[in-house]
């Protein structure tokens, strides 16, 4: 015995579990285990790692995660894991529970080990459920007021839920520090334990064999279960990585409790109950959003006790098969019913927060020499971002800035300001120079890229805007006159209805107006009213 | 997959956050009679960048004019342990009270365990005003 072993017993823990018995039977399919509790494990790391740059209040938590995601270094891909490895880890401990159940393995005497798995599957659904708030973008904050609705409307014990989650009155700073504590304090623990009593019994009673398998001579744990598991981990870990780093998470506008036109929707996972809530009206309501639920994972919860027969061939157990494919039908239906059912949003943009949004700032006459940056096409010869070096001067690194008179010259004679330049004169207004002059020197190494990437709908809206001369009666970002009202915080104000039809008919929205009327085709329309109701306050 | 989950997080931890906002020129106050070799400690607000905010906080200079006439701005934390250190009339030098480093009007560590001498705001007087760039390090002593 080694002197680590004969101090701390480590080595022999270590060939305790990996040397353990296991049926003959088992294999790929009882992969789902492992690969959730490594799943959680990643959870855990990413959310400490989320928690080191995240302030977990209403006035700080949207902005630091937008500092994760637009300013620290791998900010996009830490969330990215989280967020993916959330939903991933539903669906394999459903995956996992649907296994258990087709083969029967929750039959005596391994009751405990399902009921405890039951609970750990509300825990995982806790841990979206109270995370779904924290970005605190509009989505959160509406799905949030829902989830806490639904908790005061539950009979006798509903407005003490309410109080308890803080949500009592308006979701404010209480609740927010109510459901950070429960998902960072609470839940982590309590999952860590319970996986530890699941993992405890499953070594109780030994992994469940198949029937008939039980006087087999058994195999153990290491090696063969041991790879497949480790192979069902990477595979999985490979998924999750791939779609943190492919498939971007959007962050929302910052939570806007005065936003009538927003469609709240909970995360996938949560759809079918979402949709059940439907089916119940007036007195009723109680039963879609309690009632049934409640029934659902008391029958689950109860499956070993209902279903006592003898143990059978996972393909003889037809009862078993038509229940898990009905309750599979049924959720999908109801999902995919939720996700037919949900409006397109009007003249919305969906704009990502968890990019850069430095254009949102700019002056539209800044917005609109972005539009004409792009018609010219100057991006062949002059880079704005990090790449190869291009023919022109590199635009944001300039060491020295020109004036904009000087910049309108070179536009138009290149050669003559700058002996020798190949670059073709530009053939624009001075006022379209102007502004491509306005917006190049906005530029700087910092925000150069984002500048770049500024979504089409804002540039088109600048050079509409800029093409009306809205500027000479309205100021945007403290730029223009102000015989108009200034239009940041028209969100705040108007309708995106409201400022569509003022468009068309000024006077009649607002008696004693003198803008002129504008007739604008709807892609115009959508594109200017989309980039106001973007305007900071 | 240790390592693809090791190297993100020390990327994540380590790097430091882009930069959002490039250093501006503070103004510190009037240095127009300023009385040569005379320390005088000017209070002024700066913007600092600090994760997701940028705060708008109260710092201190140790503005001096050299016999040279020329304007030095030291930082006003002592270069050991970062200490705030004050300017002793009497003996004519700047002391830090916490491990007694001493150092002389131009900001030259004479005794204690400083490793280098004073920091100094990168200065421009535009107008008689003192206007302050970023804090610069000198060399550590050798």
């Amino acid at each position: 015995m080694s002197w680590l072993d004969h101090r701390t017993g480590i080595e022999t823990a270590v060939r305790n579990f990996l040397y353990e018995d296991i049926p003959a039977s088992s294999g790929w399919h009882q992969v789902f285990g492992s690969i959730a509790v490594f799943l959680f494990l990643v959870q855990a790391f990413t959310g400490a790692l989320l928690a080191f740059n995240y302030a977990p209040t209403p006035g700080d938590a949207y902005n630091s995660l937008r500092y994760i995601l637009t300013e620290v270094t791998g900010g996009h891909l830490i969330r990215g894991l989280h967020h993916w490895g959330a939903s991933m880890l539903i669906v394999v401990v459903v995956l996992h529970m649907t296994q258990v159940f087709l083969y029967g393995a929750y039959k005596k005497p391994r009751e405990a080990t399902w009921m405890v798995g039951v609970v750990l599957l509300l825990l995982t659904m806790a841990y979206g459920l109270t995370g779904y708030l924290l970005p605190w973008d509009n989505r959160a904050y509406w799905g949030t007021v829902v989830a806490t609705q639904i908790a005061s409307h539950i009979p006798l014990v509903g407005p003490y839920m309410s109080r308890l989650l803080g949500g009592e009155g308006a979701i404010g700073v209480v609740t927010f520090a109510r459901f950070y504590g429960l998902h960072v304090l609470l839940l982590p623990p309590a999952t860590a334990l319970l996986i530890a009593a699941h993992i405890y019994l499953v070594r109780k009673h030994g992994v469940a064999p198949a029937p008939g398998d039980e006087a087999k001579a058994s195999k153990k744990f290491y090696p063969r279960q041991a790879f497949t598991d480790t192979v069902a981990i990477f595979g999985a870990f490979v998924i999750l990585f791939v779609m943190a780093v492919a498939v971007r998470v959007p962050l929302e506008r910052l939570a806007d409790p005065t936003d009538a036109t927003y469609i709240p929707r909970p995360d996938w996972y949560f759809l079918f109950l979402f949709q059940t809530l439907k089916f119940f009206d007036g007195p009723l309501a109680v039963v879609g959003s309690v009632v049934l639920p409640s029934l659902a994972v008391l029958t689950l919860m109860l499956v070993p006790l209902l279903d006592r027969g003898q143990v059978m061939r996972v393909t003889r157990r037809t009862v078993a098969i038509g229940v898990a494919a009905l309750a599979f039908l049924g959720w999908a239906g109801l999902t995919a019913a939720a996700i037919a059912t949900t409006p397109k949003p009007d003249n919305t943009v969906a704009i990502d927060y968890g990019a850069p949004t430095d254009w949102i700032g700019l002056s539209p006459q800044e917005l609109a020499g972005i539009g004409y940056f792009r018609k010219e096409n100057c991006a062949s010869c002059h880079g704005l971002a990090a790449g190869k070096p291009r023919v022109g001067p590199d635009l944001a690194n300039v060491p020295i800035k020109k004036t904009a008179a000087w910049m309108i010259e070179h536009f138009k004679h290149p050669a003559a300001m700058v002996p020798g330049s190949s670059m073709p004169a530009i053939q624009l207004t001075d006022a379209q120079l102007n502004a491509l002059a306005a917006f190049l020197l906005k530029l700087t190494p910092g925000n150069a890229e984002a500048l770049g990437n500024a979504p089409d709908f804002a540039v088109q809206a600048g050079l509409l805007y800029q093409a009306k001369n809205c500027g000479g009666c309205h100021q945007v970002n403290g730029v223009g006159m102000k015989v108009g009202p200034p239009l940041n915080g028209v969100a705040r104000r108007r309708t995106k209805t409201w400022v569509a039809q003022h468009f068309a008919n000024p006077e009649a929205m607002s008696p004693g107006s003198f803008m002129p009327p504008y007739r604008f085709s709807q892609r115009e329309m959508d594109n200017l009213v989309a980039y106001l109701f973007t305007l900071p306050d | 997959m240790a390592a693809a989950l090791a190297l993100p997080a020390a990327v994540y931890l380590l790097i430091p956050p882009k930069l959002r906002k490039t250093p501006e020129w503070v103004e510190a106050g009037d240095v127009s009679n300023l009385e040569p070799r005379a320390p005088v400690e000017m209070v002024f607000r700066q913007n600092r960048v600090d994760g997701w905010k940028i705060q708008s906080e109260k710092t201190t200079a140790w503005v001096v004019k050299l016999a040279d006439a020329r304007v030095v701005a030291y930082g006003p934390q002592c270069t050991h342990l970062g200490c705030a250190y004050h300017w002793d009339e009497n003996r004519d030098h700047f002391v830090c009270p916490c491990h007694t480093s001493i150092f002389d009007v131009d900001g030259a560590v004479l005794s204690g365990p400083a490793p280098r001498p004073l920091d100094r705001y990168e200065t421009k007087v535009e107008n008689g005003k003192l206007l302050l760039g970023p804090l610069r390090q000198a060399k550590e002593k050798s």
